[in-house]
C-alpha cells in the first residue's frame, strides 16, 4: 500500500507508477521493489485470474458534486475517479488513456454488502471508515474537509487493490462491471437477488442461537477479532491523545521565537545569537504539522485492520449460522425418526398433543396411522437430503473459510509488521529533525 | 574621585551619629587602598577565585514553637581575613535574608542577586516538600557563590559573619547595627524622596530604567514560556506511558506478531523515561535561573529609585541653601556630604550595571545552551531506541527471507 511510505515517497509512487511497478511483482520478482506491498502471497496471484494481473486501478481523484437526492432535497458529496488500464498497454510503453468512471461511496458500500453476502466464507477486506474517529483536536471530523477525503481516496483505492488480489473476490462479474461499466452497474447488483439474501442473512445473523457443537478454530478466531478490535481501538484513542498533547509542546517552542526576538531588540551583544536562536524555535514549532500527518497515515493501516477484525468476525459468525442450520436440520430430522417410530411400534416415547388428545378420544384408525407414517417417512427423506445439504454446505464453508483466515493472517502479519517499522522508521526522522533544529539553537546560543 | 572618596571615609569613621541618612556602618571599614581595588572589579572578575562556598545538607529542626530547615554553608578560604581555611555553619533562610538585607542596606545602589522566594505562591508546595526544599537550597547556594564572586560584598564583614559564626554568635551580631529609631529615620527620609522625585535624571539612568522596564517583560515571559512547555511535556508523558501497555496487551493476543509488538512496547517505555527526565532538566536547570533573572528585575527597580532618591535628596539639599538664609554652614556641609554620596552612589551603581550584565549574559547564554544541548542528547537518546528496533527487525526479516531492505 502506498500509505507505508513518507510524504515524499509518497509523491513519487502516483496511482499509475505504483501500479507499473505493482505489475513487476506479478512476475514474482519482488526484491528488487522498494516502498510498495513487499509481498504477496505467491498463491494469491497464480490462482485463478487476479484481476491485478490484466489491469492496472486506481483511484486518482476527488470531486465534490451537488444534486439532488432521493427526496428532492439539494446535497453535497464526494465522488471519486477510478480509472483502469490493461496491463499490456502500459508495459508497451505507449500509455494510453485509462477507462475511467465516476463513483460515490456509497456505491463502494454497495459493492461491498455484495461481496459480503455473495461470498461468506471471505474475510472480506473493509473500505476506510465512513466518519472520522479517533481524531485529535487539530485534524477535522468533517467529512468535507480535503485532508479527510484525501485520506479516503488513498483508502478506497487500497480497498479496491484489495479486492482485486483475493483469490476469490477478483474473478467476480459485478466487481469486474463496478470497475468499468458506469451506468446501470447498480440495476446489475440489484439483480442478482443479493439483497434479499442479505436481509434474511442479517435478520438470522442478528438474532440470538446457540451452536451445540462449535468449531473450537472458529471460536477461537471469533475471539481473536474481538480481542483485536479491542486492543487496536484502545491503541488508537491513545495515539490520538498523544498526537494532540505533541501538538502542544511543540507550538508552544514558537512563542520562544517570538520573545527571543523582541528581547534581541534590546541587547547589543546577545542581540544576533537571541534573533537566530529564534527563528530555528520557529521552525521547531512548525516541524510538528509534518510530522503528525506521517503518524496519520500510521493510524489509518491501523484502522484498516481494526476494520477486518470485524470482516473477520463475520465470518466467524456465518459459520456459526451454517453449523446451526446443520444443527437445526439434524435436530428436526431426529425428532421425525423418533415419531415414525413410535406410530410404528405404538410406543409413546416423546409427549405429543396430538398422542395425548388420541389418548382421550381414541386410538386412530389403521389408515389414519399409515398415512400418518407415509407423511414422515416423505419427510425423513426430505430430512436426509437437507441434512446432507447442509453437511455439505458446512463442510465447504469450513474449507474455504479457513483457506481465506489462513491468506488473512499471513496478509495481517506481513502488513502489521510493515506497519509498525514504518512507524519506527517515522520517530527516527522526528528525531533526527529534533537533533539538527537544537544543534542550530544550540550554536545561536553560544553565540549570545 | 579618589580623594574625594578617601575622605568621606575619614569623615564617616569620626562621625558616631547616623542621623543625617547616610548608610554607610561599621562593615565599610575599608582602607583607601582597597578602595582603589573596587573600581576595578571588572578585571578580577577572571582572576583565581580564593572562596569556595557551598549549600547543602538540608534537615529539618523541631522546637515546641516552630519547625524550620537549615542548611549546612561550608566555607574554604585562602584570604587572610579568615581566621581559617575552612568553616563549617548551620544557616535558616532567615539568616540568608538578613545578609541579603545588610548588603542592600550597607550598598544601596549595588545589585545584590535574589534570594528564592519566602514561599511558593502557586500551587500546593509545603514549606517541607522535597522537591521545595532541594530548588531552595540550590538558589541558596548560587546566591552565596554570586555573593562571594563580587568584588565588594565578598569582603563585607557581614558575609564573613555569615560564613563562619557560631550560631550563638550570629544573633548577637544580629542584635547589633543601626538601632530601630534610625531605620525609621531612613524609611522617613526615603519616603520624603520620593514623594519630592527626581529632577535631572541623568540620561544614561533613565535609559537604564527603560532596559529594566523591557527586559523584566521578556524575562517574566520566558519564564511563562518555559512553565508552560513544561505543563504540555507533563501531559505528553501522561499519554505517551499508556501506549507501552497498550503494545504490550495486543502482543499477548498474537504469535507471528508478539515480537514486534513487544519490541515496540520496550521502544516507547524507554522513551517515556528519557521524556522523564527532559522535563525534569528543564524543572532544575532553565527554569530557576529564568526565575532568578525575573527576580532580579525587582533588584533593579530598587536599586534605580534609591539612586533616585539619593539623587532627590541631593537636589532637595540643594534647593534649601539657596533659598534659606540660617545654619548657612551646617547646610552647606550637609550638601556636600550628599553630593558626594550622589557621586558615590552613581559610580557604584554604573560600574556594577556592566558586571552585573556581563553576568546575566553568562549565565542566560550557558542555561540555554545547556538546555538545547540537553534537548540534542534527549533526540539521540530516542533515535537509538528506534533504530536498534529496526536493526533487530532488519535482521529478523532477512533471516527469514521475507523482506528485502535494499
Amino acid at each position: 500500500s502506498a500509505r507505508v511510505m513518507p510524504t515524499q515517497e509518497r509523491k513519487l509512487f502516483s496511482s499509475t507508477l505504483f501500479h507499473k511497478i505493482f505489475k513487476a511483482h506479478t512476475s514474482l520478482s519482488l526484491k528488487k521493489c522498494k516502498g510498495c506491498l513487499y509481498k504477496i502471497s505467491t498463491s494469491m496471484v497464480e490462482k485463478g485470474t487476479s484481476l491485478l494481473k490484466m489491469m492496472e486501478i486506481s483511484v486518482a481523484e476527488a470531486e465534490k458534486r451537488t444534486g439532488k437526492n432521493a427526496v428532492n432535497m439539494q446535497e453535497t458529496y464526494t465522488v471519486y475517479l477510478i480509472e483502469t488500464r490493461p496491463v499490456d498497454a502500459a508495459s508497451e510503453g505507449t500509455n494510453p488513456v485509462p477507462d475511467s468512471l465516476w463513483r460515490r461511496y456509497s456505491e463502494f458500500e454497495l459493492l461491498r454488502n455484495y461481496l459480503l453476502v455473495t461470498y461468506p466464507f471471505s474475510v472480506v477486506p473493509p473500505l476506510p471508515e465512513k466518519r472520522a474517529e479517533f481524531v485529535w483536536h487539530k485534524l477535522s471530523a468533517d467529512n468535507m474537509d480535503p485532508d479527510f477525503v484525501e485520506r479516503r481516496r488513498v483508502g478506497l483505492e487500497n480497498f479496491l487493490l484489495r479486492v482485486a488480489s483475493h483469490p476469490d473476490l477478483s474473478s467476480d462479474k459485478i466487481f469486474y462491471s463496478f470497475l468499468t461499466e458506469e451506468n446501470g452497474w447498480k440495476e446489475t447488483v440489484f439483480e442478482t437477488g443479493f439483497q434479499a439474501k442479505a436481509d434474511s442473512r442479517l435478520k438470522a445473523l442478528n438474532a440470538t442461537f446457540r451452536v451445540k457443537n462449535p468449531d473450537k478454530r472458529f471460536a477461537e478466531m471469533k475471539h481473536y477479532g474481538d480481542e483485536l478490535q479491542s486492543v487496536i481501538s484502545q491503541l488508537l484513542r491513545v495515539r490520538a491523545r498523544a498526537a494532540d498533547r505533541l501538538y502542544g509542546v511543540y507550538k508552544v517552542h514558537g512563542n520562544y521565537g517570538r520573545v527571543f526576538s523582541e528581547w534581541s531588540a534590546i541587547e547589543k551583544e546577545m542581540g544576533d545569537g537571541l534573533q537566530s536562536a529564534g527563528h530555528h524555535m520557529d521552525a521547531y514549532a512548525a516541524s510538528v504539522d509534518d510530522i503528525l500527518e506521517e503518524e496519520e497515515h500510521y493510524a489509518d493501516q491501523l484502522k484498516e485492520y481494526l476494520f477486518y477484525a470485524d470482516a473477520l468476525r463475520a465470518v466467524c459468525r456465518k459459520h456459526e449460522l451454517t453449523q446451526y442450520e446443520l444443527e437445526m436440520a439434524a435436530q428436526d430430522l431426529t425428532s421425525k425418526k423418533q415419531q415414525r417410530e413410535e406410530l410404528a411400534t405404538g410406543t409413546i416415547r416423546t409427549f405429543s398433543l396430538k398422542g395425548m388428545t388420541s389418548k382421550l378420544f381414541g386410538q386412530e384408525t389403521p389408515e389414519q396411522r399409515e398415512a400418518k407414517v407415509k407423511m414422515l417417512e416423505t419427510q425423513i427423506e426430505e430430512g436426509e437430503e437437507l441434512v446432507k445439504e447442509r453437511n455439505t454446505e458446512c463442510e465447504e464453508f469450513v474449507k474455504s473459510a479457513w483457506v481465506d483466515i489462513e491468506r488473512f493472517k499471513e496478509q495481517k502479519d506481513h502488513d502489521l509488521r510493515e506497519a509498525l517499522i514504518s512507524y519506527a522508521i517515522m520517530q527516527i526522522s522526528m528525531c533526527k529533525k529534533g537533533i539538527q533544529v537544537w544543534n542550530n539553537a544550540k550554536e545561536c546560543f553560544s553565540k549570545m | 574621585l579618589l580623594s574625594q572618596q578617601l575622605r568621606l571615609n575619614e569623615r564617616d569613621l569620626h562621625d558616631t551619629t547616623v542621623t543625617d541618612g547616610s548608610s554607610f556602618n561599621a562593615s565599610m571599614q575599608t582602607s583607601p587602598a582597597s578602595m582603589i581595588n573596587q573600581y576595578k572589579f571588572e578585571e578580577d572578575a577572571e582572576d583565581t577565585k580564593d572562596i569556595f562556598v557551598t549549600v547543602d545538607n538540608p534537615e529539618s529542626h523541631v522546637t515546641a514553637i516552630e519547625t524550620y530547615i537549615t542548611y549546612r554553608v561550608v566555607t574554604k578560604t585562602t584570604r587572610s581575613e579568615f581566621d581559617s581555611s575552612e568553616f563549617e555553619v548551620r544557616r535558616r533562610y532567615q539568616d540568608f535574608l538578613w545578609l541579603k538585607g545588610r548588603l542592600e542596606e550597607a550598598h544601596p545602589t549595588l545589585i545584590v542577586h535574589p534570594l528564592p522566594e519566602k514561599f511558593v505562591v502557586k500551587g500546593m508546595v509545603e514549606r517541607f516538600n522535597e522537591d521545595f526544599i532541594e530548588t531552595r537550597r540550590r538558589a541558596l547556594h548560587r546566591f552565596l557563590n554570586k555573593i562571594a564572586e563580587h568584588p565588594i560584598f565578598s569582603s563585607s564583614e557581614d558575609f564573613k559573619i555569615f560564613l563562619t559564626a557560631a550560631p550563638g554568635e550570629l544573633t548577637s551580631y544580629k542584635k547589633q547595627g543601626p538601632g530601630f529609631l534610625s531605620r525609621m529615620g531612613e524609611t522617613v527620609k526615603a519616603v520624603a524622596a520620593a514623594v519630592r522625585g527626581v529632577r535631572n535624571r541623568p540620561q544614561e539612568f533613565t535609559e537604564m530604567q527603560e532596559y529594566v522596564e523591557a527586559f523584566s517583560q521578556k524575562i517574566s515571559s520566558l519564564d511563562k514560556v518555559t512553565q508552560r512547555i513544561v505543563r504540555e511535556q507533563k501531559e505528553y508523558l501522561e499519554e505517551l506511558k499508556e501506549c507501552g501497555p497498550t503494545y504490550a496487551l495486543w502482543s499477548q493476543s498474537e504469535e507471528e506478531l508478539a515480537e514486534p509488538l513487544k519490541d515496540v512496547a520496550g521502544c516507547v517505555d524507554r522513551c517515556c523515561k528519557e521524556t522523564e527526565e527532559q522535563v525534569k532538566n528543564l524543572n532544575d536547570n532553565l527554569i530557576p535561573v529564568l526565575h532568578e533573572y525575573a527576580l532580579c528585575t525587582d533588584t533593579l527597580k530598587a536599586v534605580l529609585r534609591r539612586r533616585d532618591n539619593i539623587q532627590a535628596d541631593f537636589e532637595a539639599k540643594t534647593e534649601a541653601l539657596a533659598t534659606k538664609k540660617a545654619d548657612r554652614d551646617t547646610m552647606r556641609d550637609d550638601l556636600d556630604k550628599a553630593e558626594d554620596r550622589l557621586e558615590w552612589a552613581n559610580n557604584a551603581l554604573k560600574s556594577d550595571w556592566t558586571r552585573w550584565q556581563k553576568d546575566m549574559r553568562t549565565d542566560l547564554r550557558s542555561a540555554f545552551v545547556d538546555t538545547a544541548e540537553r534537548n540534542v542528547n534527549y533526540y539521540e537518546k530516542c533515535l537509538a531506541v528506534w533504530e536498534s528496533f529496526l536493526h533487530s527487525q532488519r535482521t529478523d526479516a532477512e533471516g527469514n527471507g521475507n523482506v528485502d531492505f535494499s
